[in-house]
């Protein structure tokens, strides 16, 4: 079935509730296959008791209106009274299994094994994510943005909270939504059992951008995540002395751009957009919508207010020299 | 069939009145003068009569379910390809809010009401509706909140935070503006107009049935219009008093919903889906009771299980208001709470099995008259089960938490509202349209209706299970290429066309079938109930005499000594108020005649709604038209005076 589905959908769908490459959204795609026959099975039945109603050698256009309604044959009306009152029983004994399968799916989402588990605290902005890897070591604590890199087979735990109005989790290969609230913290664990990047996007209308809400969850094995963990708690990287990179950093700590990002290592600690200290690691930028590349970066600091409308950040007045420089600068971010 | 009357009157300030047996004509042309609310411009306003109001709401509420429509078609327009940019996000998001505020608030309920407004006291055999001037006060205060909407949203001030208005989002912090205010006001005018509505089927259900219509002889459709009232009662408040704290978050700084100063967002929601889920059954209750009269009358015999349909009724009544959390899976709150929402919410489809279950067993024991009402119905069961079954699915919690607010929550939805409301509405239309207008619906357009609208709701709704699958989120105003939305999306567009193609078709249907469509006569499809017992359209004064019921299809059981009531003057706006339960003759009271006032107070509760979205004085001096406008509405007239002394002595 799950092969099936794939199937219509052409290859791997890194956004997909029925594809599941977590142990949360693999119990739930079991579950809902379960719930597709059952329900799939109900309608059909339903319907072919429908048509073997409808379908009649008798109808009004032999016998007119004028002779009056059917007279009800009481013992008709008997098998009548029995033949529903079967059918609800067998629709309460399916509504009751039903109910078991929701409930005990539910008791092994919530199954917890906190033994060696990642701890991730992400809060939901209009409209990007804040990721915060907490260390008991203030100088191991890193952050980013729109991208969340946890190990593969390892119990994560993902601790919500949200700055601003109310916004949804939502990773549908790895587990269902949890809404971040202002004014409350949930903890929710995830686990992906395979390495792989994950679509995730907000599931709850926080405004404009709602829809250019998206982030990656970056499944990799465990070097993999503790060298990418090791490189991101460094400080950004200096430019060389008369390089365009240096400049840019110049511009950039000049220009409105420091006024709302952070590069760690640098003088810039806005906490309004997204930690930019390792910008160039990451795969896209706006949030999930564009790949980070050249062009991109370029349309995006220009005016991007062209590509996602309404979001906070103000369309820059820069020559084309130094919106060069910066976006070198922003490239040389790793 | 001579009617006299049978009581000298009291009074020497009335009208002289006739003393000799008058013939059937005179006693009709007598009741015609007394029921007759005027003609001409002035007298517009001052009409009470529930076939004139019901009329009215019926219109209105079309109307605003052809704005929804038209909305939905620009959604579905923008998303037809990704990154598509024929609506910017701004104005997409005020498209969205808009079509579902206008069809929950000023189609979907208004709608059931106003076929309830128009059949309820025709199949109560009476002789209007309950609160006659009660009842054309909420109707001006409906179309004044749908107007103040509309007026808004032209101005570019249309609500964007969607049709539930979430805080903080929609709190002054993040809604600057007047926006969400709109929204919130809309809710206030509707909700009153709704629980008024609600008061009047009550009570013209309980007190002014025919004599003979015991409770258990009552019509489902009245069953299900008294149930449907009693939800409102119980659920509107509740979102009245969401908005107003909403209102008063934002133009008085109150804190209900802030969590920086204590307030508690989740609060809104709670109480939000306190109405929220209810709703649903509220829109969707009186559409089973349209469903049981058609199958009843199509079917050629009284609906099989009868005590159990009501009893489902009753049971969907009270449970519909166990579920609401199941709007909040997704929010974290305890496991345990979550169970019992869990059990509930599947629990719900034990009463609506019911019903379906006696339906296909009354059809099939029937005798099929193959007419459109009974094709929408046999549209309706395809439809409706199918987003039945996928409800069943979202009562599941872990499944929830996959699908809650993506396209699948959308496609079943709308499987449920547009398959169990307005499928069922439509085959009323081409029910009762030759009662309304006394005119049939033509048959050959009315199939073209049905094939299109069917045909484009599954090519639209359809794919929006996958899309909700294969993970889009509802709400966005676009998406991109990769993602692969896009095949899906487009179909989606396809059958909006189709659908819009359907509406056309009725909404020529029923141009065509007004003007040259042939003549019903009273009783074209051989039903049951009273209000296939007069004429079509129906008199002002309904009745020329007052029916009684022998059993519950009093059509099919009557004979010619059938009896009915005299005794009621014919000179005054008398009705037979009868008991509660058995619905024998209890006492007579005379109805209310037109007066201007309901229309000046539902213009001085206009301004003053209005105006308490700027200013929250205007609460106070809006308060003083409003007091001056209900007093004089409810001003004794020297004629009442004297009526009422009158009754008196009589009694």
């Amino acid at each position: 079935m799950i092969r099936l589905f794939a199937f219509w959908a052409g290859t791997f769908n890194d956004h997909s509730v029925t594809e599941a490459m977590g142990r949360q959204a693999a119990v739930i795609a079991h579950e809902w296959w379960f719930f597709f026959a059952v329900c799939t099975t109900v309608f059909i039945i339903t319907m072919l008791f429908l048509a073997r109603a409808l379908m009649k050698r008798r109808t009004v256009e032999d016998v007119p209106l004028a002779t009056g309604p059917a007279v009800l044959d009481p013992r008709r009306e008997r098998t009548l009274t029995i033949a529903v009152s079967s059918a609800m029983g067998v629709t309460v004994v399916t509504l009751f299994v039903l109910l078991f399968v929701s409930i005990s799916t539910g008791a092994s989402i919530r199954h917890f094994n906190s033994k060696n588990a990642v701890t991730i605290q992400v809060m939901g902005h209009q409209w990007w994510w804040h990721v915060i890897y907490q260390n008991t070591a203030a100088s191991e604590t890193l952050q980013t943005a729109n991208e969340i890199h946890i190990p593969v087979g390892k119990p994560v735990v993902i601790l919500t909270s949200s700055n601003d109005v109310i916004h949804s989790f939502w990773v549908p290969n790895i587990t269902g939504k949890r809404d971040l609230i202002p004014g409350y913290s949930t903890a929710l664990w995830i686990q992906a059992d395979k390495p792989g990047r994950f679509r995730g996007q907000c599931a709850e209308f926080c405004g404009h951008q709602h829809a250019h809400m998206a982030f990656y969850i970056v499944a990799q094995e465990q070097n993999d995540f503790d060298a990418w963990e090791r490189a991101q708690i460094n400080p950004a990287v200096t430019p060389a002395p008369g390089s365009l990179q240096e400049k840019g950093m110049q511009k950039f700590m000049a220009g409105p751009c420091v006024m709302c990002h952070t590069i760690r290592g640098t003088d810039a600690g806005g906490a309004v957009g997204p930690d930019l200290t390792h910008v160039a690691s990451r795969s896209t930028i706006a949030a999930g919508t564009l790949d980070f590349n050249h062009e991109n970066l370029l349309k995006w600091v220009r005016n991007s207010q062209d590509i996602k409308p309404g979001n906070k950040m103000p369309a820059m007045q820069i020559t084309d020299d130094d919106l060069n420089a910066i976006v070198a600068y922003l490239e040389s971010l790793k | 069939m001579s009617s006299q009357p049978q009581r000298e009157m009291n009074s020497e300030s009335l009208e002289p009145r006739p003393r000799t047996p008058m013939s059937d004509a005179e006693a009709r042309n007598w009741l015609q003068r007394t029921w007759d609310d005027g003609k001409g411009f002035t007298s517009w306003f001052q009409q009470v009569h529930h076939t004139v109001i019901g009329r009215r709401y019926i219109i209105t509420a079309f109307c605003f379910f052809l704005l929804g429509g038209l909305l939905a078609a620009l959604m579905r327009i923008q998303l037809s390809h990704p990154e598509n940019h024929f609506l910017s996000p701004d104005f997409y998001n005020q498209v969205f809010t808009m079509h579902g505020s206008t069809m929950m608030f000023l189609f979907a309920v208004p709608v059931m009401e106003a076929f309830g407004i128009y059949m309820i006291p025709l199949m109560m055999g009476t002789r209007n509706i309950a609160f006659p001037r009660l009842n054309a006060y909420s109707w001006y205060l409906y179309v004044c909140g749908g107007i103040m909407l509309y007026v808004a949203f032209v101005l570019n001030t249309g609500p964007d935070v969607g049709w539930f208005a979430y805080p903080p989002l929609s709190g002054p912090d993040f809604s600057p503006g007047k926006r969400a205010d709109f929204w919130a006001q809309m809710i206030t005018f509707t909700e009153v107009a709704a629980l008024a509505v609600a008061v009047e089927i009550i009570t013209t259900i309980f007190k002014l049935r025919a004599v003979g219509m015991s409770l258990n002889r009552i019509p489902l459709f009245g069953w299900a219009m008294l149930i449907h009232s009693f939800m409102v009662i119980f659920a509107m408040p509740a979102v009245a008093l969401d908005s107003s704290m909403l209102l008063m978050d934002r133009l008085i700084s109150t804190h209900f919903f802030n969590p920086a100063e204590g307030g508690d967002a989740l609060l809104y929601q709670h109480v939000f889906w306190f109405f929220g889920h209810p709703e649903v059954y509220i829109i969707f209750v009186p559409a089973m009771g349209i469903v049981s009269e058609i199958i009843a009358t199509f079917s050629r015999r009284p609906v099989f299980g009868y005590p159990a349909l009501v009893l489902a009724l009753v049971a969907n009544g009270f449970v519909g208001f166990g579920l609401w959390v199941h709007h909040m899976f997704a929010t974290g709150l305890p496991m345990m709470g979550y169970s019992f929402f869990t059990a509930a919410s599947l629990m719900i489809a034990i009463p609506s099995a019911v019903q379906i279950f006696c339906w296909i067993a009354t059809l099939w024991t029937g005798r099929i008259n193959w007419k459109t009402p009974l094709i929408f119905v046999i549209g309706f069961f395809a439809i409706f089960v199918l987003g039945g079954l996928t409800g069943v699915m979202l009562a599941s919690v872990p499944l929830d938490t996959q699908v809650h607010d993506t396209y699948f929550v959308v496609a079943h939805f709308h499987y449920v509202l547009i398959g169990g409301a307005l499928f069922p509405l439509f085959g009323g239309i081409y029910y009762w349209f030759p009662k309304i207008t006394g005119r049939m619906l033509s048959e050959k357009l009315g199939l073209w209706h049905f094939w299109l609208f069917f045909i484009g709701f599954n090519l639209t709704f359809f794919p929006m299970h996958i899309l909700g699958l294969k993970g889009m989120p509802r709400r966005v105003y676009t998406y991109l290429p990769q993602n692969g939305w896009g095949t899906m999306n487009f179909i989606a567009t396809v059958g909006a066309l189709f659908m819009t193609a359907g509406v056309l078709f009725w909404l020529y249907n029923i141009w065509t079938s007004y003007r040259r469509g042939p003549l019903a006569g009273d009783n074209p499809w051989g039903a049951s109930s009273l209000e296939w017992a007069t004429n079509s359209p129906p008199p002002i004064y309904n009745f020329d005499e007052l029916p009684t019921v022998n059993s519950r299809t009093p059509l099919w059981t009557a004979t010619a000594e059938n009896p009915v009531i005299r005794g009621l003057r014919i000179d005054d706006r008398e009705v037979l108020i009868t008991r509660v339960l058995d619905a024998e003759p209890d006492h007579i009271n005379s109805f209310p005649k037109p007066s201007p006032w309901p229309f000046w107070s539902a213009m001085a509760t206009t301004a003053l709604f209005v105006g308490s979205i700027f200013n929250g004085y205007a609460l106070y001096i809006g308060a003083i038209p409003l007091a001056f406008t209900l007093t004089m509405w409810f001003w004794p007239k020297k004629h009442e005076i004297a009526l009422e002394e009158a009754e008196g002595v009589r009694r």
